[in-house]
């Protein structure tokens, strides 16, 4: 947790101000009980009006001057927290931005939401709890122990037994009852999970007419959520109760032997109300402290996410920053023995794959699920680094490139069709943000998205919503299509994604691309032969190997996988040929 | 939200708890008590400093039992809180579940429909956060607003029978207390829902930006995303501050309130003492009274924001409960075990929405053993049979029967369960192997269940998994491939022994081997039953005995695959374009 602190040096002066302050509230609180002694004992015993009201207005002074300090202090928590939560979003955010392919598989993107989002907002609360409560509370037990001390130390020593024991309660009550609010929490999750179970399949559910048991197991996963909740209410119930009895037992024997005191002269009467209220104090500042365990338990869960992502080394930087050159006459793109394996993997990915390709050529690359279509082509914008051999495009290693000159080479298609909220016109300009209408309409011509885009109402102008939520399957692939078009890249990658397209857009998409200027290398993944049947070169991929690569004809002679894969998708020649 | 409304959806909440009412009438009793006695505390506190004047004036004759009244007082007081946390949680936990159920339970019984059309997050959402709500809420909420305000009156009774006029000066000052609370509540409502609007926001960027994080590199993005988020952040920073401070001013103002009305009671309380109508004691309870007062009416404020989000959040979840179920099976509906695979569909039309028709005047009779195959692109509705022959939705007008019997009349369960259904959706849920594959016959002896693997071609995976058919899968699934999911699937259909099969080919994203065993398995199954198939496999169309053509959910076309092909139609076209390649 201390790591944190360093983002909180911008905001040093608040950090500083605010304790500061909100001290000097809790001496005036201090000072209260102290006031009203005088009170009764001079003001009172004396019969003497004008000192009451004196007093009185000191009291009232004291608490505009405190509030006058709290004030300050809260808005010093505000803004340092704010800030700092603030500061430590943005810089998780960069270093995000900073990390590569492998380390966001690591944590995965749905982590990584939640701890820039959720666990930095617990961090900005702690540091508000650090900044408000953290000096106050502790103080306050120590200074009215120390009042009562200077008042009478003997009667004190009743505080060395009351204060220890509350500590002691809170103690047993909590290290008792705040694990369980995680299992709570996770018994909580079982919940929700046979509900999202019971509505994705629904279908089956009903097909087999599981619905009564359905209902039975959602019943007693709810009793066992309700019965833990029940036990760990029971612990928790017991704190204030104990808590309040300790300290009225404690006041009862600061009444009795507050008594003797004052009956041998060595205390007054107006002091002995004081002993009562600095207990009362001490009460309430003890339980505000317990609070506070909680919320840096908390806290310190979420840090140790945080840093978790901080500490997370990109594994792929730019060795120079300085632009290369491309080495002339030399292939496009060239795997020379490109083997990869994934980190915690056993098994390779990719085993030895050596490929040329060359200025223009359309390659298709085909294979099963898991086969590694995907992570060959990651390969090449060094998304992930290869394990042995090495890629090079325009005759360079690509680890020599400056990442931004390589990645803007190539115009990258995923496999999900990933659009971002905003206007289509915005989501057009991500390879390039100056590009004109002009040429966003070209790209969409060829992407065949021309058609529908032309049909909203609002053109480029569109607002299309979080995760494209308004565009069908269909169209929000052909923007993506359109996307990568945009800027003329000198590599066109499409990364199966024509999967939802139906048979005839898919194919005049294939035309649409091919009639481009031949400059532009175009490697395309699918699952589908068709797709790929007439490029210059097809590479088929199993189990990370690459068992043939050559033209379609080439390959239906003579490649196995690729004949099973053709076959299983067209019609097969009439006589005879290979059985289903 | 009218109040009657409100009081409405509040009875509603209370017939819920009704089933505990001995525990609420236990916890309003314990409140009572509790309260009453804690508050009791002060004024004994005041006679026992009564006792101790000066040197050689303390009565420890009078003391003593003071003291111990005082402790006995202080024990029942605590043993009353006690038992008052443990009757409310019982109340709210036990209404939070049987809530839960409730909704559950109906989310079971509603027709598919409303499953199809909801979003599955928001329905969990009411099952899970919003009940949660309702509990913290309602029912912790009640209470503590049932403490406050008999923390308030038992006050104010005390303090004026220990002396009217001091009572009086803190009566006059309470109105000064609410002020504030509400005062403050109001502006920090507003700045919160600012800011919350800026948080949204944010994570909605965020969730964009990480979430596609490799499409953000592709693109090299970066920096354009890091400056987009950097503006985003310090608006919410500037929200932030506000409503942080705003929120915070609370106990710094309340306690200033405090501290006046402490001060008052001093100062009315001392002169009081002068003037010989008060006790040193009385004015020493008197300022503990000053120093608690203020503390109800701060719970009290923020219980009436609680309780808000609680009331939309019980409107959210009644909405959910008072969806009307599927209308059930009539009692003597017909209970088949078994069917011989006749199944007519009689002059049907249906659709999901009254303006957009989709099956008009539909015909077809499948005989025994025939096979029909359903093609047509993707999102052309072919699901929409299959919703029908399963009852999953009823048709509009017409009738689909099943060996003569209309599909009404027979029990939803019964005629379900003659159909071995295997989706592309394949589902699994979190569980063993062996459980996912018996979903369908939980008594299933362990040889049937591996017979059911191996016919499904499934057994040699599952063989090699780490724990075999133990093995746990997570969440849908998510540790299979999909193929092997759809394998399991096929398993589990197998397992029942169905008269009818309605099954749904893969489109894609299944290795070829895997692909070739599930054909073989759908082969195997498909053999004297009848079956319907949403098909993509050429083979599989060409071998049906009648194709159903569909096209933007309505069936255009049906026949064989050479009368279709005949026809020059939609079909003709569909199956050059998707199996036949022209050269270019």
């Amino acid at each position: 947790m201390l790591k944190f602190t360093r983002y909180l040096k911008k905001f040093w002066k608040e950090t500083l101000i605010g304790p500061a302050f909100k001290l000097t509230e809790a001496i005036f609180e201090l000072i209260v009980p102290l006031v009203m002694a005088r009170i009764i004992d001079v003001g009172i015993a004396n019969r003497d009006t004008v000192y009451v009201l004196r007093m009185g207005a000191v009291m009232i002074l004291l608490g505009l001057v405190g509030l006058g300090c709290a004030l300050i202090c809260q808005y010093c928590a505000a803004r340092a927290s704010q800030g700092f939560g603030t500061v430590v979003r943005s810089e998780m955010f960069a270093h995000i931005n900073r990390l590569s392919h492998g380390e966001i598989d690591q944590i995965g993107t749905p982590s990584l939401i939640t701890r820039i989002t959720n666990d930095v907002n617990q961090l900005q609360l702690a540091v508000a709890m650090l900044i408000r409560l953290v000096v106050r509370a502790p103080f306050l037990v120590i200074g009215a122990t120390i009042m009562a001390l200077l008042i009478n130390w003997k009667l004190a020593l009743i505080f060395f037994v009351a204060g220890p024991l509350v500590a002691l309660v809170l103690y047993l009550i909590m290290s008792r009852s705040v694990p369980f609010y995680r299992i709570i929490q996770r018994k909580l999750d079982r919940l929700s999970l046979i509900a999202r179970e019971n509505l994705s399949g629904v279908r089956v559910i009903r097909a087999f007419s599981r619905q009564k048991r359905e209902k039975a197991r959602f019943l007693e996963a709810s009793n066992d959520q309700m019965s833990t909740s029940i036990a760990v209410g029971k612990i928790s119930a017991l704190l204030n109760p104990l808590t309040s009895t300790i300290i009225n037992l404690a006041i009862a024997a600061v009444l009795w032997f507050g008594g003797i005191k004052v009956n041998m002269g060595e205390m007054t009467q107006g002091e002995v109300i004081a002993f009562v209220n600095y207990l009362n104090q001490i009460l309430l500042a003890m339980i505000v402290v317990a609070n506070l365990v909680v919320i840096f338990t908390k806290a310190s869960a979420s840090a140790n996410r945080v840093s978790e992502v901080m500490e997370l080394q990109p594994s792929i930087t730019n060795r120079c920053m300085a632009p290369v050159e491309p080495k002339p006459d030399s292939p496009k793109i060239l795997f020379d023995k490109v083997s990869f394996v994934y980190p915690d993997a056993s098994d390779y990915a990719l085993s030895n794959i050596s490929l040329e390709i060359g200025k223009g050529q359309t390659i298709g690359i085909i294979g099963g699920t898991g086969c590694g279509k995907s992570t060959l082509i990651n390969l090449i914008p060094r998304f992930y680094e290869a394990s042995h051999g090495s890629i090079q495009v325009d005759g360079v290693d690509v680890q020599n490139y400056p990442l931004g000159q390589l990645r803007r080479k190539i115009g990258m298609v995923p496999q999900k069709a990933v659009l971002f909220s905003g206007t289509l016109r915005k989501n057009m300009q991500w390879r390039d943000p100056n590009a004109t209408d002009e040429q966003i309409w070209t790209a969409l011509e060829t992407a065949q998205a021309a058609e529908f885009v032309r049909r909203m109402p609002d053109g480029l102008d569109s607002v299309i919503l979080q995760g494209g939520k308004n565009l069908s399957g269909g169209q929000k692939q052909r923007l993506t299509i359109a996307r990568a078009l945009i800027g003329s890249p000198e590599i066109l990658i499409l990364d199966d994604s024509a999967s939802a397209l139906d048979f005839a857009t898919d194919a005049a998409l294939r035309r649409a691309i091919a009639s481009l200027s031949g400059e532009m290398t175009v490697l395309i993944v699918s699952q589908r032969a068709n797709s790929v049947r007439y490029a210059d070169q097809i590479v088929v991929l199993e189990d990370g190997h690459a068992v043939g690569i050559g033209t379609h004809d080439q390959l239906l002679q003579s490649c196995k996988e690729y004949q099973e894969i053709y076959w299983s998708q067209n019609e097969q020649p009439q006589e005879g040929g290979k059985a289903e | 939200m009218n109040t009657e409304r409100r009081s409405e959806l509040f009875k509603r909440i209370l017939t819920f708890t009704k089933p505990y009412g001995g525990y609420l009438a236990a916890a309003l009793v314990s409140a009572v008590l509790s309260v009453s006695l804690a508050l009791y505390l002060p004024v004994l506190i005041g006679r026992g400093i009564d006792q101790i004047l000066k040197p050689g004036q303390v009565y420890f004759g009078q003391l003593a039992p003071i003291l111990l009244k005082l402790m006995v007082v202080a024990l029942l007081a605590a043993l009353f809180q006690w038992l008052m946390t443990l009757c409310t949680n019982m109340v709210a936990y036990k209404t939070v579940r049987d809530l839960r159920v409730a909704v559950f339970n109906k989310m079971e019984e509603v027709p598919l429909s409303l499953i199809d059309s909801r979003s599955h997050g928001d329905i969990i959402g009411r099952i899970i956060n919003d009940i949660d709500s309702i509990s913290d809420g309602l029912l912790q909420g009640f209470s503590q607003l049932f403490t406050g305000v008999i923390t308030i009156l038992i006050t104010l009774v005390y303090m004026l029978s220990l002396n009217f006029k001091v009572g009086l000066v803190v009566i006059v000052i309470t109105p000064l207390s609410l002020f504030v609370a509400s005062f403050i509540a109001k502006h920090s409502f507003q700045m919160f829902r600012a800011q919350s609007a800026i948080r949204g926001q944010l994570s909605g960027y965020i969730e964009e930006m990480v979430g596609s994080q490799k499409v953000v590199k592709a693109f090299c993005y970066e920096d354009r995303a890091q400056d987009e988020f950097n503006e985003i952040n310090r608006q919410l920073y500037l929200a932030g501050v506000k409503s942080q401070f705003y929120s915070s001013l609370t106990n710094p103002c309340t306690r200033f309130v405090n501290g006046v009305v402490y001060a008052a009671v001093a100062i009315f309380g001392a002169l009081s003492c002068i003037a010989g109508s008060f006790s040193v004691g009385a004015l020493s309870s008197f300022l503990a009274y000053a120093n608690q007062y203020t503390k109800p009416f701060n719970e009290i404020s923020g219980v009436v924001t609680e309780l808000q989000t609680a009331l939309a959040s019980a409107k959210r979840v009644f909405a959910l409960i008072d969806e009307p179920a599927e209308q059930p099976d009539a009692p003597d509906a017909a209970q088949p075990q078994q069917s011989q695979g006749n199944v007519e569909i009689d002059h049907v039309s249906f659709s999901y929405d009254k303006n957009h028709p989709l099956i008009r005047d539909f015909n077809l009779t499948v005989k025994p053993g025939q096979r029909i195959a359903l093609v047509g692109p993707t999102g052309c509705g072919k699901t929409t049979m299959i919703n029908l022959l399963m009852r999953f939705y009823d048709v509009d007008e017409g009738e689909i029967r099943v060996d003569g019997t209309p599909v009404k009349q027979i029990g939803r369960g019964a005629l379900r369960s003659l159909y071995g259904m295997v989706l592309q959706d394949t589902w699994m849920f979190k569980g063993s192997v062996r459980d996912n594959i018996a979903y369908g016959k939980p008594d299933a002896t362990e040889e049937e269940i591996i017979a059911a693997a191996k016919a499904a071609h499934a057994h040699s995976f599952i063989k090699r998994l780490p724990q075999g058919y133990d093995t746990i899968l997570s969440e849908d699934g998510g540790n299979i491939s999909q193929g092997q999911k759809q394998l399991l699937c096929i398993a589990r259909a197998m397992l029942t022994k169905p008269s009818m099969l309605i099954l749904d080919e893969a489109t894609s994203n299944i290795d070829t081997r895997t692909e070739l065993k599930i054909q073989k398995a759908f082969a195997e199954m498909m053999k004297g039953h009848t079956s319907f198939v949403v098909a993509h496999r050429l083979s599989t169309i060409r071998e049906a005995d009648c194709i159903l053509v569909m096209k933007d959910g309505q069936i255009i076309e049906q026949g064989t695959h050479k009368e279709l092909l005949q026809k020059q139609g939609f079909y003709h076209q569909l199956y050059y374009s998707q199996f036949v390649q022209t050269e270019e």
